[in-house]
């Protein structure tokens, strides 16, 4: 170490600095504290059985096509075949119109996803943005924007959506946006209650001692801040959504037959409970395990996340 | 019997070894730790963050979470018994009566939702095993004697003030006659003119009751003004131990030496503080040999190979140096430190 | 006095509580001049810390005005405002809390740079920031790290070094090594001392300790409950301390020399609330001299030595 210093502020104990050069190279790579978030993740084993499946579902959204054709197999009627049980041909059997009920649940999974996530980040874009507004400015705001948050709270939120589609009309793009709408204010309550613990907080305060604009104030301090517990309530949100879609699909509300759709399937061999329990059976066991595995990712995410954690 | 009873340490900590294992990294809280300390008398145990004070504090009262805590070795003998040795049943009845500890924080370690009163005649419905009545007529003397009207046993802890608080959490702790008290820097969190009227308080209580009293704090100063011997921990051992008069007048370890240099003398004026180079090292990967040769000013080749072993410089006073080993050699004769005590003794 | 570079005449903040008006600050007048370090010391509650904010604006005062460098900052625009910051900095406390735990040493150091546009390239910005670092003692392989993955001390000094990015002429030290270990204090304690010389920076150094102060000051004010009842140059103060409550407040630290057994002020209870004070001294019901006329009457500050101005009633009768 090199003992000729200019500036010795604190009597030679600093860690002198070597040629710049060298430190350039010696410096450590910006590690991004998300890859800290996954390796704590990775310890948790429900987490990741959570996430395996969603990783199946995602896959089987995605190839959809490749596994089974959707105008010959997926939509197609086949009343000679109806109500089959399970075999090497059907794996998991055939409705009342005789289609394949493996191929119509693979290709429910783009409703059920595309729903699910979109309507989640519509209500974490409205709310989120509400809420922060909220509670960063506080005050006369604060209290109008989360009055009628409250209001919509006290509407149960499937009695919401229903009353949305039934206005609008039933299609996929009525379906997410009223299932968004419902769950705008439950978004927008966890980011202000967030945003109000960190509006507080020192280096908020720092930020502004250094001439920092609400905008960056916002942008650059707050949010990055409130994103754990946003995180968590939208992986437990989508479940929620998913879970929404099949409800209203189940009562005539969501997706229009012959599209495939979970709730919708299940309510159509609903009828059939009796001598074809498999018609009501595949579709259910997958809108359970599926909303098991969000849930279980969440619940690791928020472990995860949790910086009372870190060391 | 009572000539006995009084030269006989009260509580003698030997070779105690804590550790915490977390996700397979060691952390080595305490290391070989010695202290000994006799009824009536007042030990300050002194170190920076880190440097194992209430680990040490929580394995007395057998308090270390396990996991991740664990105890590796080592014995603590109260009164003539090891107290890693009782059973838990017998642990619990010793603790909150005959040990019992004061922590930092006078806000968290209150129930909200108990008044004062309550809290401290539980401790004694516990331990005592008297009526309800005459324990909550106890807890009304207790509050008295530490300075709080009786009047006050009804109110939750949100009415008093900090040092109000701290007030009662030293009822609690005394109101079983213990014959030892932890305190766990029972005055940081309170403002100066507080800490002086509490500390006053504790000094006058425990000449009373002639209670032992473990005294955990940072702030030298507190130390001097209260306890009769000293130990100086670092990185989880004790670096230097002995009369508070030896130790702050005839400071022998470099570490001593260090802390008493980086705090500014009211006495004195000075261009400059004098710190400590560098920082506390990392308790998973204690540096080899002397554990404090990085930061120390008089460090050897010798300081960074091998541990230096206590040395007895002059009657109780010891220090863990090799600048001192080499002085002391002929007077110590490289005896083991336990057996040196023991021939103090 | 052309050498004044922060002038505070009667400043008061309240806060409006549920159980009635705080005042916080009531009635600040002091002047520092450029180079020279203020020290504020007081008890937890006495104001210490909102007049530090109170002169940086970070809350707005209720009355009164703050002159830097000859102008009332009260008046400034927003756009004045963001400029003055260049000048007026502040380190905080908590090394922990006051830095954001989701940015980098480097994002740290280098955002004020970035908010005052005075960097042109992203390469001019990390050699201000390597520089920076190298002149508050942090080694530069620590650019990436985030706050939690570095001590106090470390934390502190990427505090310091942010307050010095834009080369200010006057900084508040709220409490700087309050939350540092003595060893480690006494480290940041000397870099502050060494930065001052250096750049010559301008403090006012907001604490409680007081050995911490007389060290570090070259005037001192004492506050109680939002007021100055002492203010004098450091050795005159501690030499010849004249309130009763700085008599108290100094008699109550302990001492590390043995023989220095502390020989305590009295002082009644606990210090009282600051909402809706009854007038006169806020002392007077803690303290044993206390008379009549203590609480009849507003006392101001008066000069009794030179520079040592004093707020009672039984002094200034001698």
């Amino acid at each position: 170490m090199s003992q000729e210093m200019t500036l010795d502020p604190i009597q030679g104990q600093l860690e002198k600095e070597p040629a710049p050069e060298i430190v350039a190279k010696a410096a450590p790579k910006k590690r991004s504290q998300w890859l800290e978030v996954w390796s704590r993740l990775k310890r948790d084993k429900m987490a990741m059985l959570g996430l395996v499946i969603i990783t199946i579902v995602v896959l089987a959204a995605i190839f959809a096509d490749f596994i089974a054709d959707y105008e010959t197999v997926v939509i197609a009627q086949n009343l000679s075949d109806r109500l089959q049980g399970p075999s090497a041909q059907y794996w998991l059997g055939t409705d009342e119109f005789g289609r394949d009920i493996f191929a119509r649940i693979i290709h429910g999974t783009r409703v059920s996803l595309m729903v699910g996530v979109l309507s989640v980040a519509i209500a974490i874009v409205l709310g989120g943005g509400l809420g922060a507004v909220a509670g960063y400015y506080g005050g006369k705001l604060d209290n109008v924007i989360m009055r009628v948050m409250d209001i919509f709270l006290a509407v149960p939120s499937i009695l919401l959506a229903i009353a949305i589609v039934s206005a609008l009309g039933a299609n996929l793009m009525n379906l997410m946006f009223a299932i968004a709408i419902s769950s705008v204010p439950t978004y927008a309550r966890v980011v202000r209650a967030s945003v109000l613990t960190i509006r507080d907080q020192e280096f908020i305060e720092a930020a502004r001692a250094i001439g920092a604009s609400d905008f960056r104030i916002i942008f650059r301090h707050i949010i990055p801040n409130c994103l754990s517990p946003v995180i968590v309530q939208g992986a437990l949100g989508v479940a929620g959504a998913i879970l929404s879609t099949a409800g209203l699909s189940f009562i005539g509300l969501g997706i229009q037959p012959p599209e495939p759709e979970w709730g919708a399937m299940l309510a159509g061999g609903r009828q059939y409970l009796r001598h074809a329990w498999h018609v009501t059976t595949f579709p259910g066991l997958t809108i359970m395990i599926t909303i098991l595995a969000l849930n279980l990712l969440g619940d690791g995410l928020r472990d995860a996340l949790d910086p009372r954690l870190k060391h | 019997m009572t000539e006995q009873m009084n030269t006989q340490d009260l509580l003698s900590i030997e070779d105690l070894s804590i550790v915490y294992e977390v996700d397979g990294e060691t952390t080595y809280a305490v290391n070989n730790l010695n202290i000994s300390l006799k009824r009536g008398e007042t030990l300050g145990l002194i170190g920076e963050t880190g440097a194992g004070k209430t680990t040490t504090a929580l394995g007395i009262m057998g308090l270390v979470p396990n996991p991740p805590g664990r105890i590796v070795n080592g014995k603590v003998i109260f009164d003539g018994e090891d107290l890693l040795q009782l059973p838990k049943e017998k642990m619990r009845s010793v603790r909150g009566n005959r040990i019992s500890m004061i922590f930092q924080d006078p806000m968290t370690s209150l129930n909200p939702v108990m008044t004062v009163g309550e809290q401290i005649a539980e401790v004694i419905q516990i331990h005592e095993g008297v009526s309800k009545q005459s324990s909550f007529q106890k807890a009304k003397e207790m509050l008295e004697m530490v300075g709080i009207p009786a009047a006050r046993s009804g109110d939750y802890p949100h009415q008093f003030s900090g040092g109000m608080k701290q007030r009662v959490v030293i009822a609690i702790s005394l109101a079983c006659n213990p014959d030892l008290l932890i305190a766990d820097e029972p005055t940081t969190a309170l403002d100066v003119t507080i800490q002086a009227q509490v500390l006053d308080l504790m000094k006058d209580l425990k000449t009373r009751y002639n209670t032992a009293m473990l005294l955990i704090t940072h702030d030298l100063g507190v130390v001097a003004q209260v306890c009769d011997k000293v130990a100086i921990m670092y990185a989880g051992e004790v670096v230097e131990s002995g009369d508070i008069r030896d130790v702050y007048e005839n400071t022998k370890h470099p570490y001593t030496k260090g802390l008493f240099g980086s705090i500014p003398d009211l006495d004195l004026t000075v261009g400059r503080l004098k710190p400590i180079k560098g920082m506390m090292p990392d308790p998973t990967d204690p540096p080899s040999g002397c554990k404090f040769h990085p930061r120390c000013p008089d460090a050897t080749a010798m300081c960074s190979l091998s541990e230096p072993e206590p040395v007895l410089t002059e009657s109780g006073h010891t220090a863990r140096c090799f600048m001192l080993q080499a002085m002391a050699e002929p007077l110590a004769a490289q005896k083991p430190l336990t057996e040196l005590n023991r021939v103090q003794g | 006095m052309s050498d004044t570079i922060l002038e505070v005449r009667n400043l008061k903040k309240y806060f409006d509580t549920p159980k009635g008006l705080l005042h916080a600050v009531d009635g600040m007048n002091f002047v520092i001049e450029k180079g020279k370090t203020l020290g504020i010391v007081g008890e937890s509650g006495c104001g210490k810390s909102t007049t530090g904010r109170v002169i940086l604006r970070l809350l707005d005062a209720t009355d009164g005005e703050i002159l830097f460098e000859g102008k009332n900052i009260r008046e400034f625009s927003k756009e004045q405002m963001i400029r003055l910051r260049e000048d007026m900095q502040i380190i905080f406390q908590d090394p922990f809390a006051s830095l954001n735990p989701r940015m980098t040493a480097s994002e740290i150091i280098g955002e004020p740079l970035i908010i005052h546009n005075k960097v042109k390239s992203k390469q001019e910005l990390s050699e201000r920031v390597a520089e920076l670092m190298a002149l508050v003692g942090l080694s530069p392989r620590l650019v990436n790290t985030y706050p939690h993955e570095l001590d106090g001390g470390r934390r502190q000094r990427i505090g310091i070094a942010r307050a010095l990015a834009l080369n200010p002429k006057f900084i508040i030290c709220d409490e700087p090594v309050s939350a540092l270990d003595v060893s480690i204090q006494a480290q940041i304690l000397n870099l502050m001392q060494d930065l001052q010389e250096q750049l010559g920076l301008t403090y006012i150094f907001i604490t409680h300790d007081l050995s911490v102060v007389k060290h570090f000051s070259d005037e001192i004010a004492v506050m109680y409950l939002g007021q100055l009842i002492e203010k004098a140059p450091a050795k005159e103060l501690f030499k010849n301390p004249s309130h009763p409550y700085t008599k108290a407040l100094l008699s109550a630290i302990p001492s590390i020399h043995l023989d220095h057994k502390m020989e305590r002020e009295a002082l009644k209870g606990e210090i009282t609330s600051p909402v809706n004070p009854a007038p006169g001294c806020r002392f007077a019901p803690r303290c044993q001299y206390a008379v009549a006329e203590c609480t009849a009457r507003e006392i101001d500050l008066k000069e009794i030595n030179e520079g040592h101005f004093v707020a009672c009633a039984m002094v200034e009768k001698g």
